[in-house]
């Protein structure tokens, strides 16, 4: 499982960078998301797969008995997914105002803050 | 276990809640922002004043032990990066009263003006990489939205590039931490530390150290991640301009400082060799950079690229007295950068334009703004007696030292050109006569009203204290210094002494 999972990491990292080098701003933040997910798919994979159990000390118990799984990289997971999400929710307005605004989707021809004058 | 350290995120905190509350009556929220800003300095003035006097403030939310609670830490270099953000914080919201439009205040600029406050002070004072991460995003949701608010086209265009380059800087931060999470199995620095102090994993470690390089470089503008801050920096209202200016690079070398005198100091010969090389290659093209441009804000953006670089080369040093070096340099550049965005912006106001040819003659109409213009400038270029030297000579002779002879030789040529540039700002916009078609200065006003040069005159002040005195400050910089070369003084006052363990 920890193999497959790598793979798909190593997949959404590649196909987010791949997307964000484009030049269309579309691409450029579902490269982002991508990006973020790869993180994320990673935090949870490091953090080390266990099927089954529940982090939680049964009753009459003083510990915990293995296999339970960590439950601190999924908590991580979950407040990063959160963030992301309003991270992404702004980016997506972002471009599309600034799409209203310049009238393209083309990051190169985004060259007024280097002091080129409006096409 | 003190709650005091809690404060600084507190206040904030609350002061833009109450900000929310009162979006329909503008006098109010006025008086409520600075009111808030005004309490954040004297809250951060207190923690300044209590860590300075009983050591190392920790506080364990709910009681819960390190690490396995939320920590936050104020060691000295955070309670003076906490004081910083109090004394940037209220000038700014002072000049924000006489330079923030009537619209942008109506869509809640003053609330997310205190939000990014909060994220500041909540990265300065976390014991806790995930939560520096979490603070880290406060933060820029906070930017994102003050820098594209109001909705021009260059501001637009900078806020991609902002942006892009911002949520990159995530993205490699946060698979990082996972990846030391996995080996590591904590995230509290101090834990951290120790288990670094213990060598786990020594063949990943330095890959680590490079991502966290990376992220916080974004962060920072360090060579060669810095190109979205002279692309974005100078789009936004002046207030926002300064305070980004100020403060948000800032935070990514306090955290470049964290994690490289905490955490990553194994193999110190590799990263902070890598360091070094990225701090003299960072103030060489900062300042060429700045030397090309003829747009007032574009000018000092360029600046902050280069001034980042004499801050880390502190840290690339690693010895005492290079890191005295860098929280000096960090005190006086958060003052000096603000205010000359500042002025910046008055001489916008009274020029009518950014761009340094459709300036000129202020110093016939404004001879007292130019002499203040003077002290940041100057200060920036390392005039004695004015602050900027006093940093420049200490990273100067740690540099030498340390036998760094490169390093400390760009950082002098460095130094020169820098003052080329102030001179180049101070004779195009003050000095050389008005130019006579006038079609640019339509909109030019001939008063500065005192919300505007009021918050200048107050940063020169610091400045020229910090210089004249910068005896007692620089005897502060040195014990903040001292407690960064000695990781277990913060490993003991999180853990308990000894460590947990």
């Amino acid at each position: 499982m920890t193999l497959v999972l790598a793979i798909v990491i190593g997949l959404l990292y590649a196909a987010g960078l791949y997307l964000v080098m484009r030049r269309s701003m579309v691409k450029l933040i579902f490269g982002l998301a991508l990006l973020g997910h790869a993180a994320n798919l990673l935090i949870f994979t490091v953090g080390g797969l266990v099927r089954g159990g529940t982090p939680i000390v049964a009753p009459g118990q003083e510990s915990l008995l293995p296999p339970y799984p960590d439950p601190v990289p999924e908590a991580l997971v979950l407040t990063a997914i959160v963030i992301g999400f309003a991270v992404q929710a702004f980016a997506l307005v972002l471009i599309k105002r600034a799409h209203q605004e310049t009238g393209t989707d083309d990051l190169d021809s985004l060259r007024c803050t280097d002091g080129a004058p409006p096409p | 276990m003190s709650s005091f350290v809690v404060l600084p995120i507190l206040v904030p905190l609350g002061t833009a809640i109450v900000c929310l509350f009162t979006q329909r009556r503008r006098a109010l929220q006025r008086a409520v922002s600075v009111a808030g800003a005004a309490l954040l300095l004297a809250v951060s003035a207190g923690l300044l004043a209590r860590v300075s006097s009983e050591g190392i403030q920790v506080m364990r939310a709910g009681a819960w032990p390190a690490p396995f609670g939320i920590t936050l830490v104020a060691d000295l270099l955070a309670a003076i990066m906490v004081l910083l953000t109090g004394i940037t914080g209220l000038a700014v919201a002072v000049y924000s009263l006489g330079s923030i439009d009537e619209r942008r205040e109506a869509h809640g600029y003053h609330t997310l003006y205190h939000v990014l406050l909060m994220g500041v002070c909540g990265a300065f004072l976390t014991g806790d990489l995930f939560n520096l991460y979490v603070s880290f995003e406060v933060m820029l949701m906070a930017s994102f939205v003050l820098l594209a608010l109001g909705g021009e086209r260059a501001q637009l265009e900078g806020g991609v590039k902002y942006v892009t380059l911002n949520l990159l800087s995530s993205a490699v931060f946060l698979a990082a931490v996972g990846v030391l999470y996995g080996i590591a199995g904590t995230l509290n620095m101090a834990d951290l530390a120790r288990a670094a102090s213990l060598g786990i994993a020594p063949d990943l470690v330095p890959v680590l150290a490079v991502l966290f390089l990376v992220a916080f470089g974004i962060k920072a503008a360090l060579f060669p991640f810095f190109f979205w801050l002279p692309a974005s920096y100078h789009t936004p209202p002046i207030a926002v301009s300064a305070v980004f200016a100020g403060l948000l690079t800032k935070v990514g070398v306090y955290a470049l400082i964290r994690a490289f005198t905490l955490i990553f100091i194994g193999d110190s010969a590799f990263t902070h060799g890598l360091i070094l090389i990225a701090a003299a290659l960072t103030m060489v093209t900062g300042v060429l950079g700045a030397a090309a441009q003829m747009e007032f804000r574009r000018v000092l953006s360029f600046h902050i690229v280069s001034q980042i670089g004499y801050m880390v080369m502190g840290l690339g040093l690693l010895t005492p007295l290079g890191l005295a070096g860098s929280v000096f340099y960090l005190m006086h550049h958060i003052v000096v950068k603000t205010n000359l965005f500042l002025v910046g912006g008055i001489v916008r106001r009274l020029g009518g334009s950014d761009h340094l040819k459709d300036l000129g003659g202020l110093y016939r109409s404004q001879p007292f703004l130019a002499l203040v213009f003077l002290v940041p400038a100057f200060s920036l270029a390392g005039i004695p007696p004015l602050s900027g030297f006093w940093g420049k000579m200490v990273l100067v002779k740690a540099g030498l030292e340390a036998e760094a002879w490169g390093v400390t030789a760009v950082a002098l040529g460095v130094s020169l050109l820098t003052l080329y540039s102030m001179t180049k700002l101070w004779n195009e916009a003050f000095w050389k006569p008005a130019p006579t078609d006038g079609g640019a200065g339509a909109e030019a006003t001939a008063s500065v009203p005192l919300t505007l040069l009021g918050p200048v005159l107050g940063l020169a002040a610091v400045t020229v204290a910090v210089g004249l005195g910068a005896g007692p400050v620089f005897d502060l910089a040195s014990r903040a210094a001292a407690q960064l070369s000695d990781p277990s003084q913060y490993v003991a006052a999180v853990l308990g002494p000894g460590g947990l363990r």
